[in-house]
């Protein structure tokens, strides 16, 4: 069956219809959990497993707060192995390259579903390469909180990596050795999980404010340690020292400037990559210049924004993960630094979820096509290399959404006259900024009228994509493998594209 | 045997080997291969016809050049292999 | 009327490929020092392909060519000279070599039936140059100056500063011998890629003394110096209404008029006139 998008979905599922489609939807909310029996502290995972009957084809959620440090994944994989455990759903809301372990455990099915909202490393290229038994399911964040909540997403137990607990059973990110700071994904799984499970190396006396409150705890495993706290921090979180991406990220800012977004109070959100970060430094040095203080940035959170805050050129950070140390401190210590769970962040059944009152929200792309279609999910070839994450959530909700990429990476295009996969529609991205022009959505008329003196370098996409085939050569037509391994589903929980195994 | 190197195995570059032989040949490895076979191997046939040359194995190694970086790169190693003691 | 020229190491095809895109007025594409001895053939072969690949490039395409006492020129100018090439610049220039260079380039220009005339760039690199550059600048071919201080105080035997009172003699040599025969004084680069506030710092002396342009060896460098040697924009209104006044005032048969309660005569049109004339052809209005 083909979706409202031409793309290709599976028997069973329901296809896209439109981004706003969920508006007619009523909101699904299963009971919210309640623990009203003792907690039980556990030194083991193992010994955990076997108390708590955690058995063959049950579905087990994780949360990647603590990014490529984590070890609580890790671990609990090497128990599923050690028990033989078969025909397992992990849901983990990332997955990361240290979790490669993973990889024997799709191979022998001890996994045999996997549900997550971004994955490269190891992980990705086994399931691209078709080893997963059943098809693997991608959410963005927000919808991943939409599918937990309304059941959809059914968790038998939530396993979840947390800082420091308490003797209470409450649980924090706050504090402990390896401390991370928001747990914003983890949230839902707290709430509608059969069973929950705080994994912690550090006790403490008391904990106040616990973003896990022990009424929803069901027991505790204390080991040596949860991970490593510097693995939260990885290379994309820095801004890009390429000269091209520079050049991208100061036409964005000037683009910003044109149709007037940066005012008093205005709001935005950029993506963790190097050229969205340079943006997020070009915009800081426009605020400063002409003292414009914001009401908020939101996202994953990194040091550049955390020091925007101390200037108090932002009122507020909503913040749904840390991406690095400073962050975590910040979190910790500053008043006007906010949690955010992934439901208030982007879960489009929320009545005012961050993402709708966002200005702008800077995004990558690893292609877009003529309809402005973009893809983060996958590479040309089908390989998975990441997923939507936030995208599809902050692309709708955000006033304008633009995406800044190279127009040609070693010698690809960027620009597809399809993209191979769909992870946000269109109709939710409004400009493209490369370093060769930059394209307006052509259903943004107010757009295109407000830049219509502009001296930017604006041309219709169809007219950067001729200027690609002249530099690159046009590339050959690829005819990719049928076979399809998983779904993309939208935040609605609607399928809008499907996922194929790549060529042997 | 009479053999020439030119280019690098850096993004954007291409590494040419050509090698004296008794016929043509031409291998092809590159990371965008799927999209660009066709492209880079009519590439080098033309360079090859315009310098006149037939027998050679060309091994052309390629990080995604353009197709005048593949050009000029061959024509180099070509010019290499020949001042080859 | 160049404000911003960037070198790019003429054997980096990945530089090569972006390098029209940080809005530079032209590229030095080189083949001299950026390119190691053992790749000069390949570069230039480079270099002559990327040259051929376009019909015509936006940007003003500069071939930094060994120089005249090297084995390596001969070949440089064979490959390079071509339709889309727009200018060699000349290392160690002295008025021997532009001479030679410029008989050099009538003979390429003839075979190759090459229907504009390449200009040339000398760079003023040594001692002797800074004492010629006024017959430098009087060549027909010579529409432009490089001031090369790096090279310049290896020659003099003196350090090089940032603050560069050691050059300020040979960059005012450069300035006159320009403005003199009405052609671009090009600045000596700015080695510290990383100090943008240097750079701010170091066009504008250059810009104050006269220069028109500077040489950039990083794209990021290149906005800077765009900003600091185009007309800024306070230039280019107060220029139009210059040209407003002019043309009331000889609606009314004044030769002479005021504008702000200044008077404006023949030479404070001229810079208005320039003013705009530079703004159009980096696209400022």
């Amino acid at each position: 069956m083909k979706n409202s998008l031409q793309r290709e979905v599976p028997v069973g599922f329901k296809p896209f219809v439109s981004p706003t489609a969920f508006q007619k939807k009523p909101r699904i909310m299963i009971p919210e959990k309640n623990t009203n029996h003792q907690i039980v502290f556990f030194e083991s995972l193992e010994a955990m497993f076997k108390e708590m009957g955690i058995s063959d084809g049950m579905t087990l959620s994780f949360h990647h707060h603590l990014r490529n440090g984590d070890e609580v994944l890790n671990q609990t994989a090497k128990v599923v192995e050690k028990m033989g455990l078969k025909n397992l759903h992990f849901a983990p809301s990332s997955i990361f390259p240290n979790n490669a372990c993973l990889s024997s455990l799709i191979k022998n099915k001890n996994i045999t579903s996997i549900t997550t909202n971004y994955l490269n490393g190891d992980v990705a290229k086994t399931i691209s390469q078709g080893y997963l038994e059943n098809l693997l399911i991608m959410e963005t964040h927000g919808g991943r909180a939409r599918s937990i909540e309304a059941g959809e997403l059914a968790i038998d137990f939530a396993i979840l990596a947390t800082p420091a607990v308490d003797c209470m059973g409450n649980g924090t990110g706050s504090l402990g050795k390896n401390a991370c700071g928001a747990l914003g994904y983890a949230i839902p799984d707290l709430k509608f999980s059969k069973k929950v499970i705080l994994v912690t190396d550090t006790v403490v006396d008391k904990i106040d404010n616990p973003e896990f409150p022990h009424s929803y705890v069901d027991a505790v495993v204390v080991l040596p340690s949860i991970g490593e706290q510097k693995g939260i921090v990885s290379g994309t979180t820095k801004i890009t020292t390429d000269p091209v991406g520079l050049k991208i990220a100061r036409d964005a800012a000037k683009l910003l400037h044109e149709l007037g977004m940066i005012k008093t109070g205005f709001s935005m959100q950029t993506g963790a990559g190097g050229t969205s970060l340079a943006v997020a430094d070009f915009v800081k040095k426009q605020m400063l210049a002409q003292n414009i203080v914001g009401s908020f940035a939101s996202g994953g959170i990194t040091a550049y924004y955390v020091q925007m805050l101390k200037l108090g050129l932002f009122e507020k950070l909503y913040d749904v993960q840390c991406f690095d140390l400073e962050a975590v401190t910040s979190y910790r210590d500053n008043d006007h630094h906010f949690a955010m769970s992934s439901s208030e962040y982007g879960n489009p059944m929320e009545p005012n979820p961050i993402v709708n009152n966002l200005d702008f929200v800077i995004l990558g792309a690893t292609e877009i096509d003529l309809d402005f279609n973009v893809n983060v999910t996958t590479d040309s070839n089908n390989w998975l290399i990441g997923g939507s994450g936030g995208h599809s959530d902050t692309a709708h909700g955000a006033k304008v959404t633009i995406i800044t990429t190279n127009l040609i990476k070693s010698r690809m295009p960027i620009i597809k006259e399809r993209v191979t996969t769909c992870t946000t529609p269109g109709e939710d991205v409004d400009v493209l900024v490369t370093e060769r022009g930059i394209a307006i959505n052509p259903k943004r008329q107010d757009l295109l009228a407000q830049l219509r003196n502009s001296r930017l370098n604006i041309k219709p996409i169809d007219e950067l994509l001729t200027l690609c085939y002249q530099i690159t050569s046009k590339p050959q037509v690829v005819v990719h493998d049928k076979k399809i391994i998983g779904v993309v589903k939208y935040r609605d929980g609607t399928i809008i594209d499907s996922l194929y195994q790549v060529k042997k | 045997m009479k053999i020439g190197v030119a280019g690098t195995l850096e993004s954007s570059d291409v590494m040419i080997t050509v090698r004296e032989a008794d016929a043509l040949k031409i291998t092809i490895e590159s990371i965008v291969f799927a999209y660009f076979s066709e492209q880079i191997h009519n590439t080098i046939l033309s360079t090859l016809r315009e310098m006149n040359i037939t027998n050679v194995h060309v091994l052309c190694q390629d990080k995604g050049a353009l197709d005048y970086v593949i050009k000029a790169r061959l024509k180099t190693a070509i010019e290499r292999m020949k001042q080859h003691a | 009327m160049r404000r911003s020229l960037l070198f790019i190491p003429g054997n980096n095809p990945a530089m090569l490929q972006n390098a029209d895109v940080f809005e530079s007025d032209g590229l030095i594409l080189d083949l001299e020092d950026a390119v190691h001895i053992n790749e000069k053939d390949s570069a230039r072969m480079l270099v002559s392909h990327y040259l051929e690949s376009k019909q015509t490039h936006s940007l003003e395409m500069i071939v930094r060519i060994n120089g005249l006492d090297t084995p390596y020129f001969q070949k440089d100018l064979q490959a390079v000279v071509c339709q889309q090439l727009d200018t060699i610049m000349l290392p160690k220039a002295k008025v021997k070599d532009v001479l030679d260079l410029s008989k050099m380039l009538d003979e390429i220009e003839q075979t190759k039936q090459i229907s504009k005339e390449i200009k040339i760039i000398p760079i003023i690199e040594l001692a002797q140059s800074v004492l010629e550059v006024n017959e430098l600048a009087r060549f027909p071919r010579v529409n432009g100056i490089l001031l090369g201080a790096e090279d310049l105080s290896t020659d003099l035997e003196i350090e090089r500063t940032k603050p560069g009172l050691e050059i300020i003699y040979p960059r005012f040599c450069v300035i006159y011998a320009c403005k003199a025969q009405k052609i671009d004084a090009i600045d000596t680069p700015f080695t510290d890629t990383k100090d943008e506030q240097g750079l701010s710092k170091d066009c504008e002396t250059a810009k104050m003394f006269g220069m028109n342009a500077k040489t950039a060896i990083h794209p990021n460098q290149v906005s800077i110096i765009n900003d600091v040697f185009s007309p800024s924009e306070k230039n280019i209104a107060w220029a139009k209404r210059v040209i407003e006044a002019k043309k009331k005032a000889e609606a009314s048969g004044l030769a002479v008029f005021s504008l702000d309660g200044k008077m404006i005569d023949k030479p404070i049109i001229d810079r208005a006139i320039n003013i705009l004339k530079k703004a159009e052809k980096f696209q400022l209005l």
